[in-house]
C-alpha cells in the first residue's frame, strides 16, 4: 500500500511537470510541422514566465498575467517570423538569438521593475492558478486504489494542465482533419506546391509560428503562476530543449508528443524525489536521469530505433520562383 | 557579376549590424532608467582603463577566440556546431585529468600536456555528433544541443561523485599542483619597481589563442584539407563531384572544431581557476557563436570580435560592480549581436546590395 502511495505522488508530480513539456512541444510541433525549426522554445517560454509572473504580482489578477505571458511570447514568434521567413535567414541561429535575448532581458527587466535580484515578487492568491477539484473527489478519496488515483492524480491539477492535454487531441484534429492542418503539413514537406495551389506560404507559416508562440506563452505562464509561485532567474532550466528532445522522440506526432512528455516527466518527478537510485547494488546516480532525455533523443536521432525524419522543408527559407 | 565589393561584405556589413545592435542595446538602457553614455564610459574605464582591466578582457577574449574559432571552422563545412560549451567543458576534464594524476616537472612540458588532452577530450565529444551527421543524417545542431546537457550532467557526476576530494563538499577537483601552474600576465611583464596586471587572469594562454588563429588561417586557406571543406561548405553536390567525401569532410571539420572548443580549457581551467569546477565555461561555448558570426567566419575577424565581446564582458562586470544594471545586459547584447549578425544578416544585405547596383548603374 505504502508503494501504491508513492506510485500516485510520482505520477502527480509526472503529470505536473510533463504539462510544461507537452505544451512546448506542441507549440514545436506546429512550427517544425509548417517548415520553421525553433530553438528557441526555450526563450518564448522563459519570457512568458516572466511577464506572467510580474503582471500577475502587480494586478493580482492571474489571467491578465496569462494574457502578458502569451503576449511577450508572440512578440518573440514574430522575430522568430521575421528573420526567418520575411527574411529568409537562419532559423536556427534566429532561435540561439532568441534564447539569449530572453535570458538577458527578463533578468535586466525584473531587476529594473522589482529590485529582487532578477525575480518577481512572490504570487499568492488570484495571483495564481488554483488546483480545480473535480466533483466528489473528497467524498472518493477513502476509495481504495480508484479513490486516490481519482482525487489524487486526475483530479486538484491547475486549470492549465487541462487544457494542456486537450491540446493533444486538439493539435491532432487540427493537424490531420482540417484543410488549414493539410496545408501546413504540406508547407513544411513542399512549399512549392502549395504556392502552386495559390495557398500563401508565408501566410500559413506565420500561423503556424504565432500557435507555437501561444502555446510557449501558456506554457511560460504555467511554470510561473502555477507550478511555481513566481518567477526567478532561468527558471525554465532547459526545459524548452527537453521538449524540442520529446518533439523528435514523438517524430513530430501529436500522440507520440504527449506520450514522450509523459516519459521525460516521469523523468524528472524521479530524479526529483529519489535522486540516487538503488537497483539491488547497482546505484543510478541521480545525473543519469538528468540525461536520460537527451540520451535517449541521440539514440532516436541516430535511427539505431526507428528513424526520426524531420518534416521534407524545415530550416529552409522558401524562395519563390521567378 | 559581384552586387557589391568584396570590403563591404567583409566590413560594412558587419559594421551596420553592429551599430544597429548598439542602437537598441542604448535604448535598452534607457529603458530601464540608466545613462548610457555613463554605462559606457564606466564600461571603457573598468575593462581598458587599466592593465588590470586589460587584463580580465584579455583572459575573457581568450576563451572567445577558441570557442569563436572552433564555431567559425565547423561554419566554413557549412556545419553548425552550437556544442562548444559542452566540448568546452570536457576539455576541462582533459586538462584537469593531465593536470592532477601526472606529476609534471615544469608548467611548459605539462602545457603541452594539458593541450593535448583538452583538445583530445573536445574531439571525441564531438566525434559522435560528427558521425551522427556523417553517417546517420541526424542534425548535428540537435546532436550538439542534446551533448550539451549530457556533458553538463557527465561532469556533474565526475565532480560530485569521482573528482572531488575527500571531506569536500565543493563539487569541484582539488587543486593542480604548484609546478603546473601557468605564468600569468603578471608574473610575465612586472618588472621590480612596476607591477602591472595585478591580480588579472589574463595568462600564458592567450598566445596559444593566437597561435591557434594563425593555424586556422593556414589551415582553412593554405593546405589541401582547408580547400576541401570551404569547397564542401560551398557546394556539397560540386565537392562530391570534385572527388571530396561529404562523410571525411564532415568529421575532420567537427574533431578540429571540438578539439578547439576543448583546447578553451587551458586558460579557463589551468589557467585562472587552477582546478576544475561546475560551470566552469560560463557560456563561453556559446559566445563563441556570436563571435564567428560577427568575425565572418575569418580567423582574424574571430581576433577582433572576441576581443570585443572581452571588453564587453569585463565592461559588464564593472557596470554590474558600481550601477544597478546587471551583467545580463551583456547577454542581450549578445543576442543582439546574433540577432543581427546572423539571423538577420538579409535585412541589412538586401538594401545594401541594392544600394550598390543602383551606384554602380549611375557609373556607368
Amino acid at each position: 500500500m505504502e508503494f501504491f502511495v508513492t506510485l500516485v505522488q510520482v505520477l502527480d508530480s509526472t503529470i505536473r511537470l510533463a504539462t510544461p513539456l507537452l505544451l512546448a512541444c506542441l507549440a514545436g510541433l506546429y512550427s517544425e510541422r509548417a517548415g520553421i525549426f525553433d530553438i528557441g522554445l526555450e526563450g518564448k517560454m522563459l519570457m512568458s514566465a516572466f511577464f506572467s509572473a510580474a503582471v500577475a504580482a502587480v494586478t493580482g489578477s492571474v489571467w491578465l498575467g496569462l494574457m502578458a505571458g502569451i503576449g511577450a511570447s508572440l512578440i518573440l514568434s514574430a522575430l522568430h517570423g521575421v528573420a526567418s521567413i520575411t527574411f529568409r535567414g537562419n532559423q536556427l541561429i534566429s532561435g540561439v538569438a532568441i534564447n539569449f535575448l530572453a535570458s538577458g532581458l527578463t533578468v535586466l527587466i525584473a531587476q529594473s521593475w522589482f529590485q529582487q535580484g532578477g525575480r518577481t515578487p512572490s504570487l499568492f492568491g488570484g495571483g495564481r492558478f488554483e488546483p480545480i477539484s473535480f466533483p466528489f473527489a473528497e467524498a472518493l478519496d477513502a476509495a481504495p486504489i480508484i479513490g486516490p488515483v481519482y482525487s489524487e492524480l486526475l483530479s486538484g491539477h491547475s486549470i492549465l494542465v487541462y487544457v494542456a492535454f486537450l491540446m493533444v487531441p486538439l493539435t491532432w484534429w487540427v493537424l490531420y482533419r482540417t484543410r488549414f492542418g493539410l496545408r501546413l503539413r504540406a508547407v513544411g514537406e513542399n512549399p512549392a506546391a502549395v504556392d502552386t495551389a495559390g495557398v500563401s506560404v508565408v501566410g500559413l507559416r506565420f500561423a503556424a509560428v504565432a500557435i507555437c508562440g501561444v502555446l510557449c506563452g501558456i506554457a511560460g505562464a504555467y511554470l510561473a503562476t502555477a507550478l511555481q509561485a513566481g518567477f526567478v532567474k532561468e527558471m525554465t532550466a532547459g526545459r524548452g530543449f527537453i521538449a524540442l528532445a520529446a518533439l523528435i522522440f514523438a517524430k513530430w506526432r501529436p500522440w507520440h508528443a504527449m506520450w514522450a512528455c509523459l516519459l521525460f516527466g516521469l523523468l524528472q518527478a524521479i530524479a526529483l524525489r529519489f535522486q540516487n537510485i538503488d537497483l539491488g547494488g547497482i546505484i543510478i546516480p541521480v545525473q543519469v536521469m538528468d540525461a536520460l532525455p537527451y540520451i535517449l533523443t541521440v539514440v532516436i536521432l541516430a535511427g539505431f530505433v526507428g528513424k526520426a525524419i524531420p518534416p521534407r522543408a524545415g530550416g529552409e527559407p522558401y524562395v519563390k520562383e521567378r | 557579376m559581384e552586387k557589391m565589393p568584396k570590403w563591404a561584405d567583409v566590413v560594412l556589413i558587419p559594421l551596420i549590424s553592429l551599430i544597429l545592435a548598439a542602437i537598441l542595446s542604448t535604448l535598452v538602457i534607457l529603458a530601464i532608467g540608466e545613462n548610457p553614455v555613463e554605462a559606457v564610459n564606466l564600461m571603457v574605464t573598468g575593462a581598458l582603463g587599466s592593465t588590470y582591466g586589460w587584463g580580465y578582457t584579455l583572459y575573457y577574449a581568450t576563451n572567445f577566440m577558441f570557442t569563436g574559432l572552433a564555431v567559425a571552422v565547423a561554419f566554413h563545412a557549412r556545419l553548425f556546431n552550437i556544442g562548444g560549451e559542452g566540448q568546452a567543458m570536457l576539455g576541462g576534464l582533459g586538462v584537469a585529468v593531465a593536470c592532477l594524476y601526472i606529476p609534471w616537472p615544469h608548467w611548459s612540458i605539462a602545457l603541452l600536456a594539458a593541450c593535448a588532452a583538452s583538445m583530445l577530450f573536445g574531439a571525441a565529444w564531438a566525434a559522435i555528433p560528427a558521425y551522427l551527421q556523417a553517417k546517420r543524417g541526424s542534425h548535428i545542431v540537435i546532436t550538439t544541443i542534446m551533448f550539451n546537457f549530457i556533458a553538463a550532467a557527465f561532469l556533474n557526476y565526475m565532480l560530485v561523485n569521482v573528482m572531488r576530494p575527500q571531506g569536500s563538499q565543493d563539487p569541484a577537483t582539488a587543486r593542480f599542483p604548484e609546478a603546473v601552474h601557468l605564468p600569468t600576465f603578471q608574473s610575465m611583464f612586472s618588472t621590480a619597481e612596476n607591477a602591472v596586471f595585478r591580480g588579472a587572469p589574463a595568462n600564458i594562454s592567450f598566445f596559444v589563442a593566437l597561435l591557434a588563429c594563425v593555424v586556422v588561417w593556414a589551415l582553412i586557406w593554405r593546405t589541401r584539407l582547408g580547400y576541401e571543406i570551404r569547397a564542401y561548405g560551398h557546394s556539397e553536390t560540386g565537392a562530391v563531384y570534385a572527388g571530396i567525401s561529404p562523410v571525411r569532410i564532415t568529421i575532420i571539420a567537427m574533431l578540429i572544431s571540438g578539439a578547439l572548443a576543448g583546447l578553451m580549457a587551458i586558460n579557463n581551467v589551468m589557467g585562472e581557476a587552477e582546478r576544475l569546477v561546475l560551470n566552469a565555461t560560463e557560456g563561453a561555448g556559446f559566445i563563441g557563436i556570436a563571435v564567428a558570426l560577427m568575425g565572418r567566419s575569418h580567423p582574424f575577424g574571430v581576433f577582433l570580435a572576441a576581443i570585443l565581446f572581452g571588453f564587453l564582458y569585463q565592461g559588464g562586470a564593472e557596470l554590474a560592480l558600481w550601477t544597478s544594471i546587471p551583467r545580463e545586459l551583456i547577454v542581450v547584447i549578445q543576442a543582439l549581436v546574433i540577432l543581427f549578425t546572423g539571423a538577420l544578416d538579409n535585412m541589412v544585405r538586401i538594401p545594401l546590395e541594392k544600394l550598390f547596383l543602383g551606384l554602380r548603374k549611375g557609373a556607368e
